[in-house]
């Protein structure tokens, strides 16, 4: 047999990945660009004059207050982006992220407020704390779909109907919280011990967290699970397809579970930049939805490490430049959500679009190459013949 | 059904098939030996009944590109009225391409259709059925809770209503054609026969005058097949046009009056079946010579390998009945040799290999590999304990199709070695070590970067079968390893399975290909429901006699009388044995002989 097979040109091997970048880009930034327009026609129409808005905007943005804001806010997102993406990568939906790091951040406050050890063992134990609750909670959801078959969609929705119970139930004066004494209505937990501070560099521009650093390990760690280990490959395969993962050898009710409790340890670490940097205390104004918003970052960043942190620093950028906008010229904050939203719908649906144009394009590269291959090759035969 | 027959102002087509064969674009090679050799046939070819002068299809010059390849080319194709039509070629040769055209689902770039001398246009397969045109694909589209007469009905409401009206009009179709098919039964009652005499009644139902088949036999006993063909010729006398996509040279040949071959996307020739004999149309086929699975000098060996014991599986269904899938299953398989297992699909066979690779809870039974007990161990344990799987359905659990080639070279055994060092893996060696597959296996791809989605079906199975020989497994589960494989593919499928059986591989074969299964095994058991009822030695039977026991008929050893297999022998290799000659100048008699001429 003629083997008309010649080693892949490196240089066609890249030709192939250039491309691939140029469709990854393609989707979100058209999907800003989209909901830019849009966020500026609601302007228009409510009568504000949306460059001004921008301006605003943007101009904070060049602040280094508004910097270090962005920043740290985006360290928040980005810890909420891989706690969903993990389970993601293996189709697993955790939508269960916002109630697993409530409970978290509950019990961390809590054990940081009793506890006061020395830094390097208090904080330690603190991210131990946070990552096993979560972690535990999640175990939930993926201990039931593997041995009851309820899809984890459903059961961390409830989960997080029911983390909410666990927060009004525990932060109760004498349960987590000290017993009321003074004029204020808040109950929130005593403040976590002076040694559970987590550290933070001074800038101009105020406290750059130092979970910042976290945050980066994290997604170094993602990447080399991911793509470096036999684990990451099984979670991989898993994800993209379940029943050639388990013909294949992978355990796939094991991979549930574990998915779906790093997920959770995960996401037990997305309020503690707030507990141990900002608020020291978990009480009812701690900051809701950052589960919620982590899903989208995650959609955003299309669940690789990268992506997400450009999405997570997106994302802060519109909600920390966004907070300006009532302030100067009585700009409506709400346009922010309405941008954020308008910008997950479009680039999940651009997303998909471009996968499909990018799976048939190289179906039709490949076919193309083979034929040519085919044809050159018949020539020769026909001409030994 | 507006009138199907237009006495057309065209003038009358060109003569049809004065010589045997006719080709239209054959290159000048060894193709002309076929055509001497089947030369004097100056019949008027087919069927003398089909009487009317204008086509029931016409093709003319049809040519559909996807972007970089061709998939039809100047294809030309003519079918009588009243008339099976035989559309002939393998795997990826551009038949399914073209029935698609005319049944509607795509658009010509190039060409004209004319149904009964009329040019028409299909944008959907609406505008198709509307022409009288219908099709029963290979994979039936039918609700299995409904009844036949709910089937039918479905879809086409608008036709007879939904009641009494509908229902006798079943009947009088059925009746009509000998159909035979009962109003009131539920589908999923019904066997693979009868549900193609449904799905056919269903294209009679909605006005079909032109019936096209994509390959009905692919999921038959002999016996269905024999009946499926007296309800064709039934329909013929009806006056139905029957457009049927087969590869399977005998059945073309016992049905068909007309035959057109398409080879590369191109009708290649259209041959009169009176005249042409199974090997010329192989060749037509082909365009070269053909592989086959002949038996050649044994290599089992008395060392067991795999060994399997009393497996059972028993699922419960939603109504709390236990259905018995597998049934006191007991095999045992030696170093060296090719078990085929066969049976109707669907009796079991998918739930053994499951069971052997541990995908499957066992209710009951051990599973042994080489001294080893597997059965309580996961799928992953039993993979690097040397068993190599080349699934059924390659997509679903082969390959994962969005990902690099190389990384579908680490499926499957992620923890061995070059894939993965200790927790990590290796990509580096992997990628290297797909570059050794891609080359040593014949993969077609432009590089080892490239989505396995994007090579084709026998690439794709090349890869697998490469990735799986690279571990040395000890056992070979190999389910159906070349269906959906063009026939080049096919035959270096076959050689990589010999050359490891030689070295002393185990392997369990399950296939609905019945000459495959006769060709490659060294022993054959027939699995009908659940349970293995009868065993055979490939050498002494014959595909009808292994079909009779797979429908339930037959039980422990089969044996055929000696003529038939040497009958059968001799066809297959008439058929598909390349080495002898044609057929005119020795006739193979004798078996012996045969089966060393094999390689």
């Amino acid at each position: 047999m003629t083997s008309p097979n010649p080693a892949a040109k490196p240089a066609r091997a890249k030709r192939f990945d250039g491309e691939k970048i140029v469709l990854a880009l393609a989707a979100p930034v058209l999907a800003v660009l989209l909901s830019v327009v849009i966020c500026s026609v609601l302007l228009a129409t409510s009568g504000k004059n949306p460059f001004d808005a921008w301006n605003v905007m943007i101009t904070y943005a060049t602040k280094s207050d508004g910097q270090v804001a962005i920043l740290n806010r985006s360290t928040t997102y980005y810890l909420a982006a891989a706690a969903a993406a993990f389970g993601f990568r293996m189709n697993l939906f955790n939508i269960g992220v916002e109630g697993q790091y409530k409970v978290a951040a509950l019990f961390t406050a809590y054990i940081g407020s009793q506890l006061d050890l020395p830094s390097f063992i208090q904080i330690p134990l603190l991210l131990i704390t946070a990552m096993l609750v979560g972690g535990l909670y999640a175990s939930i959801a993926g201990l039931l779909k593997v041995f009851r078959g309820v899809s984890e969609v459903i059961s961390t929705i409830m989960l997080n109907a029911i983390a909410v119970a666990i927060v009004g139930l525990l932060l109760v004066p004498g349960i987590f919280a000290p017993e009321k004494k003074g004029a204020s209505n808040a109950i929130q937990t005593a403040p976590v011990s002076e040694s559970s501070h987590f550290f933070a560099i001074n800038t101009d521009g105020g406290p750059l967290y130092g979970f910042l650093f976290i945050a980066i390990l994290v997604g170094v760690a993602f990447q080399f699970t991911l793509t470096r280990t036999r684990f990451g490959f099984d979670l991989r395969a898993t994800g993209r397809s379940e029943t050639a993962a388990t013909a294949s050898g992978v355990n796939v009710k094991r991979m549930i579970v574990i998915s779906m409790v790093v997920s959770g340890a995960l996401a037990g670490l997305i309020g503690l930049p707030e507990l141990l940097q900002n608020s020291y205390n978990y009480g009812q104004s701690f900051q809701a939805g950052l589960g919620f918003l982590g899903i989208s970052v995650a959609l955003l960043g299309r669940n690789s490490p990268i992506g997400m942190a450009f999405a997570a620093v997106l994302f802060a950028f519109l909600d920390a430049t966004g907070a300006q906008l009532p302030l100067q010229g009585g700009f409506p904050f709400e346009i922010v959500p309405v941008m954020q939203g308008t910008i997950v719908i479009c680039v999940v649906v651009a997303y998909e679009l471009v996968r499909r144009y990018g799976l048939k394009r190289q179906q039709q590269k490949v076919g193309a190459e083979l034929a040519a291959q085919a044809a050159a090759a018949a020539e020769k035969k026909e001409v030994s013949a | 059904m507006r009138s199907t027959r237009t006495p057309g102002p065209r003038p009358v087509p060109p003569p049809f098939s004065l010589l045997a064969l006719q080709r239209n674009d054959a290159p000048p090679d060894h193709q002309e030996i076929a055509i001497t050799a089947s030369d004097p046939a100056p019949t008027t070819g087919g069927n003398p009944s089909a009487g009317t002068a204008t086509p029931a299809v016409e093709l003319r010059g049809i040519t559909k590109r996807f972007p970089g390849v061709v998939a039809n080319h100047d294809i030309n194709l003519t079918v009588r009225t009243g008339t099976v039509h035989a559309l002939m070629g393998e795997n990826g040769a551009g038949k399914s391409t073209l029935m698609k055209i005319l049944y509607g689902m795509q658009k010509p770039d190039e060409g004209t259709i004319a149904i009964n001398g009329e040019q028409c246009e299909f944008n959907t397969p609406g505008e198709a059925i509307a022409r009288g045109i219908g099709m029963v694909h290979q994979h039936f589209m039918l609700a299995d809770n409904l009844t036949v007469w709910e089937n039918v009905v479905l879809g086409g409401e608008h036709l007879y209503g939904i009641g009494g009206k509908a229902k006798a009009k079943i009947k009088e179709i059925s009746d009509q054609y000998g159909l035979g098919v009962r109003p009131d039964a539920l589908v999923e009652d019904l066997g693979v026969a009868d549900r193609q005499r449904v799905e056919i009644l269903k294209v009679l139902y909605r006005g079909a005058k032109i019936l096209i088949l994509d390959e009905p036999t692919a999921v038959l006993v002999p016996q269905e097949v024999d009946a499926l063909f007296d309800n064709l010729r039934e329909l013929k006398s009806e006056g139905v046009t029957v457009i049927f996509i087969s590869h399977k040279l005998h059945e073309v040949l016992s049905v068909a009056d007309a035959i057109s071959v398409i080879r590369r996307g191109t009708t290649v020739g259209d041959a009169d079946p009176k005249s042409v004999t199974a090997r010329q149309l192989a060749e037509l086929m082909v365009g070269a010579e053909l592989p086959s699975p002949e038996s050649r000098e044994s290599t089992v060996t008395t060392d067991e390998m795999l060994r399997v014991e009393g497996l059972r599986i028993a699922k419960t269904d939603a109504e709390g009945i236990e259905r018995v899938v597998l049934d006191d299953i007991s095999l045992r398989i030696h170093k060296g040799e090719i078990l085929g297992i066969a049976g109707v699909e669907g009796n079991g066979q998918a739930e053994l290999v499951e069971a052997v690779m541990g995908m499957l809870p066992l209710d009951g039974g051990t599973v042994t590999l080489d001294g080893k007990d597997l059965s309580g161990t996961l799928t992953r344990a039993r993979r690097e304990a040397g068993i190599g799987y080349i699934p059924e359905d390659r997509h679903r659990h082969g390959l994962l199709l969005e990902a690099p080639l190389w990384e579908n070279r680490i499926l499957g055994h992620v923890t061995e070695r070059p894939n993965s060092k200790g927790v990590l893996l290796d990509p580096a060696a992997a990628r290297k070590d797909t570059q050794r597959i891609v080359e040593e296996y014949d993969v077609r791809t432009p590089g080892i970067e490239v989505t396995a989605a994007s090579l084709s079906g026998g690439n794709q199975q090349k890869l697998i079968i490469g990735r799986e020989m690279s571990h040395e497994p000890k056992l070979l589960i190999a389910a159906h390893p070349t269906r959906g494989v063009d026939v080049g593919a096919q035959a270096q499928i076959w050689e990589h399975i010999r050359v490891a059986q030689r070295a002393g591989l185990a392997v369990l074969l399950i296939s609905a290909d019945l000459d495959e299964l006769i060709g490659l095994s060294d022993t054959i058991r027939v699995i009908y429901r659940g349970r293995l009822v009868a065993d055979a030695d490939p050498a002494t039977v014959t595909a009808e006699d292994l079909g009779t026991a797979m429908t339930g008929a037959a039980q422990g050893h089969i044996e055929s009388e000696p003529e038939a297999v040497a009958e059968a022998q001799a066809l297959a290799a008439e058929g598909t044995e390349a080495q002898s000659a044609a057929p005119t100048d020795t006739a193979p008699t004798d078996t012996a002989d045969d089966q060393q001429a094999g390689e």
